[in-house]
């Protein structure tokens, strides 16, 4: 079982390009489907405990599964099975990537997948907009951190963005506990 | 000392990557920046490969930092840190905290903290652009080659999604613009 579970992982750590997202359709052809280890609720439970916790949601995943099936053991075995693959292939990259970029078409090469880069980046934060909740708040927030992190970015200002993260969780808070008083004090009269 | 630095360097961007990879690229580029570990023209590099070989971006890109400062023992040092918190975070929620994520409190910090995590997104995408398209900001002496790249690129990849609904993947962006780069700085 903590074979089984160490291997299905690693075969889905070797097999899905582009992390997270990309990785729940495979986990759930896995995990559901043909090992039926966790049931199509406990795929849309996990997912959402994975967007609301920190750290690599293909991570996330491989947790929540393996421990399902076997306790701490099956987390470990399915997590380490995620992880191998990717980290045996990048620690060779690393080995040869920069006398790898000493060759001049490569290094062309790279100067124009730095462009796609960026484009990436900004098409992640598209997708991210469109997903969510589009309430007064959450449009302050996102405008006001936009504007603090450019400002950062371009002044160079030793600002961290878990600095920007953390006020904004507050903000949340915050809110939350303005509405409640009011939502009482409505009540009161 | 570089072995600690790699481990709370990393632990701290596993303990606050929301939303996936790209949520995370902001933070990764903050404390490998912090440390001079990597200028940003190797990040975006590495953002690239991680991008075009399996597994979960966030870890290759520790894994990489890692062995690029420390060899073997830095990338298991970094990556074992990467994974850490979430591996932890699962198994309080899944076992200890089962109603935390519904608690009111948790729910209102994520909704402040969600759309902030957009923001930063999207300001490093914009950024990266930016700096990209200028060779320096303070002159503001601007790349022609990157801008044409740059609006090829971009019409290419969101065109694409216009006309057949799944567009073109990451990946195959990532070869064209490797070819692209390959023809305009010949």
């Amino acid at each position: 079982m903590l074979l089984d579970l160490f291997l299905s992982f690693a075969k889905i750590g070797l097999f899905t390009f582009g992390g997270g997202y990309a990785m729940i359709s495979l986990i759930e052809n896995v995990c559901v489907e043909r090992k039926q280890w966790i049931t199509h609720d406990d795929m849309m439970n996990m997912t959402v405990i994975a967007e609301s916790t920190p750290g690599p949601i293909a991570i996330n995943c491989a947790t929540f599964v393996g421990y399902r099936q076997k306790g701490i053991a099956g987390a470990v075995a399915a997590t380490f099975g995620m992880v191998l693959p990717s980290f045996c292939i990048i620690f060779l990259i690393s080995k040869f990537f920069d006398r790898f970029l000493e060759i001049k078409w490569i290094a062309h090469a790279f100067q124009g997948i730095k462009c796609a880069v960026g484009i990436l980046i900004l098409d992640a934060a598209f997708k991210m907009i469109s997903k969510m909740q589009k309430s007064i708040m959450s449009r302050v927030i996102m405008v006001c951190s936009f504007v603090a992190m450019l400002a950062v970015n371009i002044f160079s200002l030793r600002i961290s963005s878990i600095v920007l993260m953390l006020t904004a969780a507050l903000i949340g808070i915050t809110v939350f506990l303005i509405k409640e008083k009011n939502a009482d004090g409505g009540v009161e009269k | 000392m570089i072995y600690s630095d790699l481990f709370f360097g990393f632990l701290k961007v596993g303990l606050f990557a929301f939303g996936g990879a790209y949520g995370a690229i902001p933070l990764i580029r903050d404390v490998v920046l912090s440390y001079g570990w990597l200028d940003d023209e190797m990040l975006t590099y590495i953002i690239a490969v991680s991008e075009s070989t399996p597994g979960p971006i966030m870890v290759n890109l520790a894994t990489y930092v890692g062995s690029s400062r420390a060899g073997l023992p830095g990338s298991v040092i970094a990556t074992f840190a990467v994974v850490l918190p979430a591996f932890i975070i699962i198994l309080l929620v899944m076992e200890l905290l089962k109603t935390v994520l519904t608690n009111p409190y948790v729910q209102a910090a994520l909704r402040g903290l969600k759309p902030c995590i957009v923001g930063i997104v999207l300001a490093t995408g914009a950024f990266m652009i930016l700096k990209n398209c200028f060779f320096s900001l303070n002159d503001l002496a601007i790349n022609m080659k990157a801008v044409i790249l740059t609006v090829f690129l971009s019409s290419i990849y969101f065109g694409a999604r216009k006309i057949s609904k799944p567009g073109i993947s990451p990946i195959m962006l990532i070869l064209l613009s490797a070819v692209s780069g390959i023809i305009v700085y010949v």
